[in-house]
């Protein structure tokens, strides 16, 4: 395998075992790129990207920009506020608007599900899904996948726990199907109110004992609450879910495993995760963060020389 | 067209043993030089290459490196595929230091062109030399011009070199084929 199977990046849904292997392999060298003492390669030179983001990040869109400099591609970059969009454009009208440019891929982030399939369908440049509504982050999903792997060594038979607000989140999303396709174990735990009703439907298993879950799982990745997409209320409080759902040390002590903690940030410090837990050993957050920027560059690589 | 033998394995034997001694020649106990064989085919040699120098030398330290250059290819997206990359193991500083660059097979220069972006990225060297196996000099599309020749072989573009080795192909020999491509 040479080349990926398909044209965008909408969701992990759409890749193959394959496609994930190749992309793991892509970054393991650009991991390498990334160590020099000139940390660039023209590859994509020729390529123009374009950041469109309609709704707020700062660590996937700087990832994906450091990325497309790596690589030595043109970027620009568009965010919501305070531009056409308020004024009442539509998504495909914004994006052809963009591409008659002459841009040749989109990275999109959307705030509803969809909207990366949708103009995948209705444009020709590569799409790259940075993450829609509550669907899926695919490339959030690789590089959990990766930074496992790079620690683990494989992801195969490996128990992977998903902690918290499963139904609000799209690394849930991508994680779960990503996890799955390589072999893995997925089990999610946290209030009943938080997720979804048929999540064993997917392949996983549900544990509502924060304790249980972790005594099973090999790495717990452990996900932020997401207030801004509760339209109502899930949870009485942020205090009584710290107290049920809350990693912390004492509890991490309790247990005779050495669990291997994620989190795809931003960290609510003392809700999900508690600072002797995010800053300790354990932690792969900040792998996560470096081992993204070479993930962004593989994917990119990979779907550019698909043309 | 029947494919030619160009060298046997003695012939290619005696040809690396006299390329190292050309290098040893230049450069004497490698002091303030290195080897860097190029991705994936020139490593092969390389290899082969840094062996006999050591058997030569006594065990004589020698920097060698391993360079991949998939990322600084001119032909990315006219292939139609992503060329998968090769690891690249330099563990040593190229700064101020003579290079020697090892391929198998010199043909266009375009490879050799993309190695020199590649290197250069790794810092400053004193000199950049070359040296290959098979020197197809008729089809250059760079002034690129090797320093260490095996072997010079006049061809037509419609033939393509094969280089084999016995840790991959079983036996050491280097052919002239014709190019189905």
């Amino acid at each position: 395998m040479s080349a990926l199977s398909t044209k965008h990046l909408v969701g992990i849904k759409n890749l193959e075992k394959s496609d994930i292997d190749l992309i793991f392999q892509t970054a393991d060298n650009f991991k390498e790129v990334l160590q020099r003492p000139i940390k660039k390669v023209p590859s994509l030179r020729d390529i123009t990207v374009a950041n469109i983001f309609f709704e707020d990040s700062t660590r996937t869109r700087i990832s994906f920009e450091l990325a497309e400099k790596r690589l030595s591609a043109d970027t620009i970059n568009f965010s919501a506020s305070g531009s056409s969009v308020k004024k009442g454009e539509t998504l495909l009208d914004t994006v052809r608007n963009i591409l008659a440019m002459k841009v040749d891929m989109v990275v999109m982030r959307h705030s509803s599900s969809g909207a990366a399939n949708f103009l995948s369908q209705h444009i020709d440049a590569n799409i790259v899904n940075a993450g829609d509504g509550i669907h899926e982050h695919p490339t959030q999903g690789l590089l959990d996948g990766y930074s496992v792997r790079e620690k683990l060594k494989e992801l195969k038979g490996l128990n992977y726990l998903i902690i918290g607000d499963i139904k609000h989140s799209r690394v849930a999303g991508s994680d779960i199907p990503l996890m799955l396709k390589m072999g893995a174990k997925v089990k999610v735990c946290g209030p009943p109110t938080l997720v979804p009703k048929y999540i064993e439907e997917l392949g996983v298993s549900y544990e509502p004992n924060l304790k249980k879950a972790l005594e099973w799982c090999d790495v717990a990745n452990v996900l932020r609450i997401q207030l801004e997409r509760m339209d109502i209320k899930f949870i009485p409080s942020l205090r009584e879910y710290a107290l049920f759902y809350g990693v912390n040390r004492q509890l991490l002590d309790s247990i005779k495993k050495d669990i291997t903690i994620m989190h795809p940030g931003p960290i609510n410090r003392g809700v999900e995760l508690n600072s002797d837990v995010a800053d300790s050993k354990q932690s792969l957050i900040l792998h996560q963060v470096e081992n993204g920027v070479a993930i962004r560059m593989a994917v990119l690589y990979l779907l550019a020389g698909r043309n | 067209m029947h494919p030619r033998l160009i060298l046997d394995s003695k012939k290619l034997d005696l040809t690396i043993t006299r390329l190292c001694h050309q290098l040893i020649e230049q450069h004497k106990e490698f002091t303030g030089a290195a080897i860097l064989g190029v991705q994936p085919r020139g490593v092969m040699l390389a290899d082969r290459i840094y062996t006999r120098l050591r058997e030569i030398l006594g065990n004589q330290h020698i920097d060698y490196g391993k360079l991949d250059i998939t990322f600084y290819r001119d032909d990315f997206r006219i292939k139609g595929k992503p060329i998968i990359a090769d690891e690249t193991n330099i563990n040593f500083s190229l700064e101020n230091k003579n290079i020697v660059l090892i391929d198998d097979v010199l043909y266009t220069g375009r490879t050799i062109r993309s190695a020199l972006d590649a290197l250069l990225d790794y810092g400053r060297p004193a000199d950049v030399e070359l040296l290959v196996l098979i020197d197809r000099r008729l089809h250059r599309h760079l002034p690129i011009q090797a320093k260490y020749v095996g072997r010079i072989i006049d061809s037509i573009t419609t033939e393509k070199v094969k280089v084999e080795w016995k840790e991959t192909d079983g036996e050491d020999k280097v052919w002239m084929i014709e190019d189905k491509d």
